[in-house]
């Protein structure tokens, strides 16, 4: 027996599978720093997404971090 | 016992003493619940008494059946659910009790990445979300190696200490570590030594972090060359998780930038393709012929690409490296669990084995007590985790609250990985494991000779005959499995046997094999290449202190150099395992335990240091338990490494065997077969004793340094604190993974407010 499948339902489901999963490999880096700007440096001109990545993984290179074992 | 906090004092009877001055905005809905409701919420109502009841009901009869059970097999099911329900209990009992007694933390406080909010590092990250990227982090190939060793004592003693270990002693430190580094702004565990131990304890603690790293990064290195060794199947998929790295990499900088799981799900799919491409190329002549290399190449192999990996760019190739194993992570062990639950393999291997009471074993030598808690490090206790807890983890915080949540809550996530590696290993046949466990110098590293010395152990059970070793290397798309020692091959062989039965069959052991190497191979690569780097970068900042210039991290002479020192250390130490003639693993495996253990003992003394200045001394035994235990088994089995007369045990009783066979002009001893064996054993040793010496002294004076703090706060009744000033939330979250009825009307205030209003993380313009 094959059940409906509840489609608006099914939506949510991936959509917040899909958000939880970017999170965790913090794919929202950029949203979070856009929102942050917006609020504290209302008026200037945030970093452009690419700006952003790179500047992130170059600050990494001064300042590495530890992965465990 | 003293209990008189002085005004200064935050955390001891009574509430928060910050609590007045921390007057939040009265036009947002309450930042913390309040009191009232959060005593509601812990009301027993019937249907959790019946919850909770079944759950101790299920985890009683699961322990019952591993503890009792005298039949030929038991259910590797039985694992799972005296796991999880152990779990469930000391999350929802112990460590809310450590929460109300020690740490206290008051959501009315903003963490460092509201008050101190930049927009990259210090960012408010959902409790969720941030539990998966802490687990990440902490979570890699430790508790899928450890374990499996282990099993060779037998199934309960292992399974009892990666529980009650976590439980008792790996959950609280990895707590408490996040939760005292973010009172302090995300200060590294470093930086805390410093400041509650002072100079001499501060000193040793980071010279034994530094001398650790080394050790870790050297001894898991060695677990991927003995993966690798003689097999061209396995050096082609891993080498080629280079190139797929750096073409991310390539992607993410120059395509698109950000679309991190994108370019993850595109790299997974070319490692896939990488495995079933590697099987074929390993078949034909000219594939074999450059793939199949010798450890000692492979090892050298390691040692150059570690130098170049951890001076490159990070964006080229640490960076996507670190999503792809992220991405494996998650994704390998949400597979594990399910094959688990839905195989349930059956597991033979006795309770208690033959081992269990002897001091000979082969995989890893020394008697149960103290040898089982170093050999099982990571899983039930992990000094590393006090890095990543006091690294970026604490940055992330939202609420204080859910320190709980994350912290203790995702050292049990690494110990049920290590359950389910113990069960992937327990659930092969006991002679293979032995055959793969044992090392070369044991077997001859020949089929006839692992047979013949399995069958001689005089194991219960155990009938080993060379076919089922050929038959198990031809499947899985070897050369041989014998004296495959490390514990990853053991673990793949394991998953291959689990996986098999679920998906493809017998025709696709040798593809699950392989993905099982790869990604162990995968996060140890990863670790090793980190490890090098925060090395690196402890070396540069001490040498800055008499040569400022080495400070600067992007003066690159400096970098190299320091860079080239860190690889020659773990890499000398992972030449000598590699030709080590004694076999390697069953020889360095237990530093690498002594050194973990003794980071976490450290840790543990930093965290009592700290809980005695807050006045908490009526529960400093929840510190104090875990520490005597760890500093116990260490500094044991430290000592029993050092003076142990026994060659198979003691370090320097070996030494100088070795050193009289050689004064006596002998040619042959034990295990060494020619001058050059013994040679090699004599100088093997001698780095082993030293190193053990080292480490012990470090400790020895970390503790006793952290036992003089707390004696010292004791006198005076706790001391001030070197916390960061309080500062007043404007934000607020649920502290564990679900809301419960109280938290959701709370958030549901929170969700009407305007987007813009919601979340006011306070940023640097803000003075504080």
């Amino acid at each position: 027996m094959m059940s409906s499948i509840n489609w608006p339902q099914a939506r949510r489901g991936w959509r917040s599978f899909a958000w939880y999963f970017k999170g965790v490999m913090g794919e929202h880096a950029y949203q979070d720093y856009l929102e942050h700007h917006r609020r504290e440096h209302p008026g200037t001109e945030p970093m452009s997404e690419r700006e952003f990545w790179r500047d992130k993984t170059d600050r990494q290179d001064n300042n590495p971090q530890g992965r465990c074992c | 016992m003293s209990e008189k906090p002085t005004g200064a004092l935050s955390g001891q009877s009574g509430k928060d003493p910050d609590s007045d001055l921390l007057v939040q905005d009265p036009n947002l809905p309450p930042v913390a619940l309040d009191p009232a409701a959060e005593a509601e919420q812990y009301k027993w109502t019937p249907t959790k008494v019946v919850i909770w009841v079944a759950i101790a009901l299920l985890g009683g009869v699961s322990w019952s059946m591993l503890a009792f059970s005298r039949g030929e097999t038991i259910n590797a099911i039985w694992f799972v659910f005296a796991a999880v329900c152990t779990y469930f209990i000391a999350y929802r009992f112990y460590s809310k009790y450590i929460e109300s007694k020690l740490t206290r933390p008051n959501d009315r406080r903003a963490t460092p990445a509201e008050y101190n909010a930049d927009g990259k590092d210090f960012v408010v990250t959902d409790r969720r979300v941030l539990y998966g990227h802490h687990f990440a982090a902490i979570a890699g190939a430790g508790p899928l190696v450890g374990p499996i060793l282990a099993a060779q004592m037998g199934y309960l003693p292992g399974t009892l200490w990666i529980i009650v270990g976590v439980v008792l002693a790996g959950a609280v430190q990895d707590y408490l570590v996040l939760f005292f580094s973010m009172r302090r702004g995300g200060r590294s565990v470093g930086q805390m030594a410093r400041e509650e131990l002072g100079v001499v304890g501060g000193t040793a603690a980071l010279i034994a972090t530094l001398a650790i790293m080394i050790i870790i990064v050297a001894i898991l290195a060695l677990v991927v060359v003995n993966a690798l060794g003689e097999s061209p199947w396995g050096v082609f998929s891993v080498s080629m998780t280079i190139p797929i790295a750096i073409f991310m990499g390539i992607y993410l900088r120059f395509l698109r930038p950000g679309k991190v799981s994108e370019v993850s799900i595109i790299g997974f799919a070319l490692l896939i393709a990488a495995i079933i491409g590697g099987g074929a190329i390993a078949e034909t002549g000219w594939g074999a012929a450059i793939f199949t290399l010798d450890r000692t190449t492979i090892a050298w192999g390691i040692i150059i690409y570690g130098f170049i990996a951890a001076v490159l760019p990070v964006w080229l190739l640490l960076a996507p490296r670190d999503y792809l194993s992220t991405f494996m992570k998650i994704g390998t062990i949400l597979m594990l669990a399910l094959a688990i639950v839905l195989v349930r393999p059956e597991i033979n291997v006795p309770a208690f084995s033959e081992f269990a009471g002897r001091s000979d074993g082969p995989v890893v030598p020394g008697s149960l007590f103290p040898f089982l808690f170093v050999t099982i490090a990571c899983g039930a206790i992990s000094g590393f985790h006090a890095l990543i807890a006091s690294g970026t983890t604490p940055k992330m915080l939202h609420k204080e609250r859910q320190t709980r949540f994350i912290g203790y809550g995702g050292m049990l996530m690494e110990s049920f990985v290590a359950i389910m590696a113990l069960v992937a290993a327990l659930s092969i046949d006991r002679g293979i494991y032995f055959a793969m466990n044992s090392s070369a110098a044991a077997t001859g590293g020949t089929v006839e000779g692992a047979v013949a010395f399995v069958n001689s152990l005089g194991l219960a059970n155990v009938n080993l005959t060379p076919d089922m070793l050929t038959e198990l290397a031809r499947n899985v798309g070897e050369q041989s499995v014998v004296s495959r020692t490390g514990g990853a091959p053991t673990l793949a062989v394991g998953l291959s046997h689990i996986m098999h039965g679920l998906i493809g069959g017998v025709s696709m052991m040798g593809f699950w094999y392989h993905f099982a190497i790869m990604f162990e191979a995968l996060f140890i690569l990863t670790a090793v290449d980190a490890g090098t780097r925060v090395a690196r970068f402890m070396l540069q900042d001490t040498i800055g202190n008499v040569l400022p210039k080495f400070k600067n991290m992007s003066w690159r002479p400096g970098v190299w150099i320091c860079t080239a020192i860190m690889v020659a250390g773990w890499g000398y130490i992972l030449i000598l395992g590699v030709t080590d003639p004694l076999g390697g693993i069953n020889t360095f495996f237990p530093l690498f335990g002594i050194a973990n253990q003794l980071l976490a003992a450290i840790a543990l003394a930093v965290c009592l240091a700290i809980a005695a200045k807050r006045g908490a001394f009526k529960y400093l035994w929840i510190i104090a338990l875990p520490l005597a235990f760890v500093t116990v088994i260490t500094v044991w089995a430290s000592i029993l490494k050092i003076f142990s007369p026994d060659v198979k045990v003691g370090y320097w009783a070996n030494n100088i065997a070795n050193r009289n066979a050689l004064a006596a002009g002998e040619t042959s001893l034990g295990n060494a077969n020619s001058v050059a064996d013994m040679e090699a054993v004599v100088r093997n040793t001698a780095v082993q004793g030293t190193l053990s010496i080292i480490f012990v002294i470090l400790t020895i004076i970390v503790i006793t340094t952290a036992l003089w703090a707390t004696y010292k706060s004791w006198r005076l009744g706790g001391e001030p604190s070197h916390e960061d000033p309080a500062v007043v939330s404007s934000t607020y979250g649920p502290a564990s993974l679900f809301a419960t009825r109280q938290e959701k009307e709370l958030e549901k205030q929170w969700n009407a407010l305007p987007v813009a209003t919601r979340r006011q993380g306070r940023g640097h313009d803000v003075e504080h």
